[in-house]
């Protein structure tokens, strides 16, 4: 026989079929499950344990979440404790975020994805933009009270500059998803408007954007449910922690929910600690989670309706 | 030497009438180029009112994007270059005073894949009068009407009007793109190969619908399908690896090509 | 035939205004990014002329209003450091298994549940888990871990680390969905356990964007501030890494927490105590940004190419 055949004759049965082979197969098929069961309790660690928090924090609040809680303010005395004046500045603040963030997120959106080529320029913008996104927010703040107040003169911890901070705080999260939504309208209807003698603008107004909308909105939606929960920087532009009348103009002082929560943290008595503070809190995430839902509810049914047409 | 059936290819009229034949578009030494690499080396055609003229040629050979220049959509590609020029009505469209918006008002495109807008058959129709000034709602809807039965479109569609445009079969959107083309009443309609995506059935209706076009338009059409050419065109250029090898009658250039590689393709030689 | 194709000048404005306007949108990103390198440099400019740098970052104690002053930013990094570690030996093994689990073992239709609700997790505001930390994990901890104070650094982990967990499981999951069927095939046809592919072949072929996420959660964990203030106490100190029990069961002050603590109280825009905000603040930023370059230079540079 040849070399070759003699070598193979040899070496057939040492590696395979050995028992030592097998018990390796059953040692790693073990190794196998343990892993598997150890992604899946990864997986689930977080969640259980946020639902669990959250369950704790519901049945805490339970007593103490009423209508009178609601419409009340801020007080020593937890039976009369109320968010209105919290709640109302939150509300205030979105709202003026919501204005400021769409139409400068979608517009350089519109410019980054409709008019600029690819080009140094762009990139650079886009760099700028991935790097705002990452940095911390308490650092907007810093930005606020630096830039608002101190050069513009603007005065401390009023609404306009709560709302200005939370702007470029969510600017970026706005521009990318914009950006998202305007890529995914095809090149093809594009070429079908300004085919037919459609200016820039008119096919961007008229084809772009109607497209591109509701993905535009679930963005700046869950930006904003985002911006609800943000504490740091209100607090370094001289928010208030706790205010007893809501504001009444973009000039007037505020507090935010997230704010009166972190002001009660520090109240050691127990109707506080496990009754007013847990309100506070399930008022604040059903506010978040609610806009978080109607994103999601939001871009799905369009999601849905563009697919089956 | 050709082995095609004669009754498919277009017959034209006694050639005597040529002489008379306005020219609308009249390309002049036309050079393009995609950035460093030229695609299109110095083209001479004319393009005749109220005719429809074909552009075949293999994979690649330029005749997309010699369709393009003439309503200037290359434009939107970045390091596009034109050398030449492309005369509509004696006036060179590549001039620095030309707006190509206004241009596109004049010439108008349909392309290889429909693309109707997502939004109603009507508003799709009404879209280019719309853009252009026209709110009044009878006279869009007037516009619209003569414009959807001019695509012979109108009876499948005049009961459903306010229905999503994507809810119409592959044939139905593509003539819906076409009655939006003439909405805007064109001077040119050019086509970049307007069947290729449909069915034999819904290919016969468009030939035949530009077969009726062209009594109001003129038509270029870009199309890899000789027999398509041959049924549809008057006139045919042939294009090849950028150049322009041969332009003549429908008749003429499918019957006795005057070039070797004409006769070649046409004869399924290549390409 | 006369066709107006001309230009005509009052569309032509028109068209540049918007797009003028569009770009000036655009470029606010830039002028917001100047504008923060600006604010953080000039209060910190003015700060290091009144405390000397040296000092800044060698110092051992930290103690901005309270007699005797003394700016030492060394007790905050130490304290930023030991919350991000602790925080990151909790997120980063979740996260990757968490990942793993969804990419190559979950089912399409558990996915689409878990992946959503996982971000649910990164959802909740910063605040509410400190509170969550401090008033519901620490008593608990502390029924076990008797020595464990009120305020500490572990509690506060616990909550971050959950809150960062769909940061490092979504970007390694699309890391590993990234990887080829061919790849995963060929291993298989040789006769290897589905664990073994998986982190034999799969996580190795997934490493750059595995590893720039977890360097992306960790400059996540820097910046945290709420969580942190609320649960970890205020206590600025230099936290000793030898001693598990100091490191994690006493409190802490980040770099953040500091922050808060100045810009809550009384302090003077015209005070040195004002202004070292900014150069703590200078510090963070600068650490955060080029971890979050590193992590895109990772991802991008070690790209693996299939």
């Amino acid at each position: 026989m040849s070399e070759m055949q003699l070598t193979m004759n040899e070496s057939k049965g040492t590696v395979l079929s050995s028992s030592e082979a097998k018990d390796n197969i059953k040692k790693e098929k073990v190794k196998g499950i343990i892993f598997q069961i150890m992604c899946v309790i990864a997986a689930l660690f977080g969640i259980v344990s946020l639902g669990a928090l959250l369950m704790y924090v519901i049945y805490e609040a339970a007593g103490w979440l009423d209508w009178q809680f609601i419409s009340s303010s801020p007080s020593r005395f937890a039976e009369k404790a109320g968010v209105l004046p919290p709640l109302v500045g939150s509300s205030f603040v979105i709202a003026l975020v919501a204005l400021f963030s769409l139409p400068l997120g979608v517009g350089s959106a519109i410019y980054l994805e409709e008019y600029s080529k690819q080009s140094y320029l762009r990139r650079f913008i886009e760099i700028n933009i991935a790097n705002l996104a990452g940095v911390p927010s308490i650092v907007y703040g810093l930005l606020g009270l630096g830039l608002f107040v101190s050069t513009f003169n603007l005065p401390h911890g009023i609404v306009l500059v709560g709302a200005f901070t939370l702007t470029l705080r969510v600017l970026p999260i706005v521009i990318v998803s914009s950006q998202e939504a305007i890529k995914a309208v095809p090149d093809l209807q594009r070429h079908a408007s300004l085919g037919l003698g459609a200016t820039r603008w008119q096919m961007i107004r008229t084809v772009v954007l109607p497209e591109a909308m509701p993905g535009v909105l679930t963005g700046t939606i869950i930006a904003l449910a985002n911006a609800m929960g943000e504490t740091a920087p209100l607090i370094m532009i001289g928010a208030a922690t706790t205010m007893f009348t809501p504001p009444h103009g973009i000039m007037s002082s505020f507090s935010a929910l997230p704010l009166q929560i972190y002001a009660w943290s520090d109240f050691p008595q127990s109707e506080f600690q496990h009754g007013v503070t847990p309100a506070a809190i399930v008022v604040l995430l059903v506010i978040i989670l609610s806009l978080n839902g109607i994103a999601i509810y939001a871009r799905n049914k369009f999601y849905q309706r563009n697919r089956q047409k | 030497m050709i082995e095609l059936d004669q009754s498919i290819v277009r017959q034209e009229e006694a050639t005597a009438k040529e002489v008379e034949l306005e020219s609308v578009i009249d390309v002049k030494d036309l050079s393009f180029y995609y950035g460093q690499t030229q695609a299109l080396y110095n083209i001479d055609m004319k393009i005749y009112k109220n005719r429809v003229t074909s552009i075949i040629g293999p994979s690649g050979c330029g005749k997309s994007t010699m369709l393009r220049c003439f309503n200037r959509m290359n434009d939107l590609i970045e390091g596009t270059r034109v050398e030449g020029q492309i005369l509509l009505n004696e006036k060179n469209i590549y001039e620095k005073d030309i707006d190509p918006v206004r241009l596109r008002r004049h010439i108008g495109m349909v392309f290889q894949q429909p693309n109707p807008f997502p939004k109603s058959i009507f508003d799709n129709v009404a879209y280019g009068p719309r853009m252009f000034g026209t709110h009044n709602r009878e006279k869009l809807q007037e516009i619209s009407e003569i414009s959807l039965k001019k695509a012979a479109l109108w009876n499948e569609v005049k009961d459903r009007l306010h229905k999503s445009a994507l809810s119409l079969s592959g044939g139905q959107q593509q003539r819906l793109c076409i009655a939006r083309a003439i909405a805007v009443e064109p001077e040119v309609i050019l086509m970049d190969e307007p069947a290729s995506a449909l069915d034999p059935i819904a290919t016969t209706f468009i030939e035949d619908l530009i077969d009726e076009l062209k009594k109001n338009y003129t038509v270029v059409i870009v199309t890899h399908n000789m027999q398509q050419a041959g049924r549809v065109g008057d006139y045919t250029a042939f294009f090849l690896n950028g150049y322009m090898e041969e332009f003549d009658t429908t008749e003429k250039l499918f019957l006795n090509p005057a070039s070797k590689k004409t006769a070649d393709y046409i004869s399924g030689r290549f390409g | 035939m006369d066709l107006d194709i001309h230009k005509q000048f009052r569309v032509d404005i028109k068209e540049h205004i918007v797009r003028y306007i569009f770009f000036s949108f655009a470029f606010l990103s830039v002028i917001t990014t100047v504008g923060i390198v600006i604010v953080l440099l000039t209060d910190s400019v003015i700060f290091f002329s009144e405390v000397s740098i040296v000092e800044f970052f060698t110092s051992t104690r930290w103690s901005p209003t309270i007699k005797p002053v003394e700016f030492g930013v060394l007790p905050l990094i130490s304290g930023t450091l030991t919350f991000t570690l602790v925080t990151s030996l909790i997120a980063i093994p979740a996260g990757l298994l968490a990942a793993i689990y969804l990419s190559e073992y979950a089912d399409e239709r558990v996915r689409s549940v878990l992946k959503p609700t996982l971000e649910v997790l990164a959802g909740i505001p910063t605040v509410v888990y400190g509170y969550f930390a401090l008033v519901y994990i620490t008593p608990m901890l502390k029924s076990f871990i008797p020595q464990m104070s009120t305020f500490n650094v572990l509690s506060a982990s616990i909550v971050v680390g959950i809150m960062i967990i769909p940061t490092i499981a979504s970007i390694s999951e699309d890391a590993m969905r990234a990887v080829p069927n061919t790849l995963r095939h060929a291993a298989f046809g040789l006769g290897v356990t589905k664990f073994q592919v998986t982190t034999t072949v799969v996580v190795p072929a997934a490493l750059s964007g595995i590893v720039s996420s977890f360097i992306l959660g960790m400059s996540r964990a820097i910046g945290e501030t709420m969580a942190v203030t609320i649960a970890g106490g205020n206590l600025s100190r230099m936290v000793n890494w030898l001693k598990p029990g100091d490191t994690l069961f006493e409190p802490v002050q980040t770099m953040t927490a500091a922050m808060v603590e100045i810009g809550i109280s009384d302090v003077t825009g015209d005070s040195v105590a004002y202004r070292s905000l900014f150069a703590v603040g200078l510090t963070l930023f600068l650490m955060t940004m080029v971890l979050n370059m590193v992590s895109q230079y990772i991802k991008r540079k070690y790209r693996e190419k299939y």
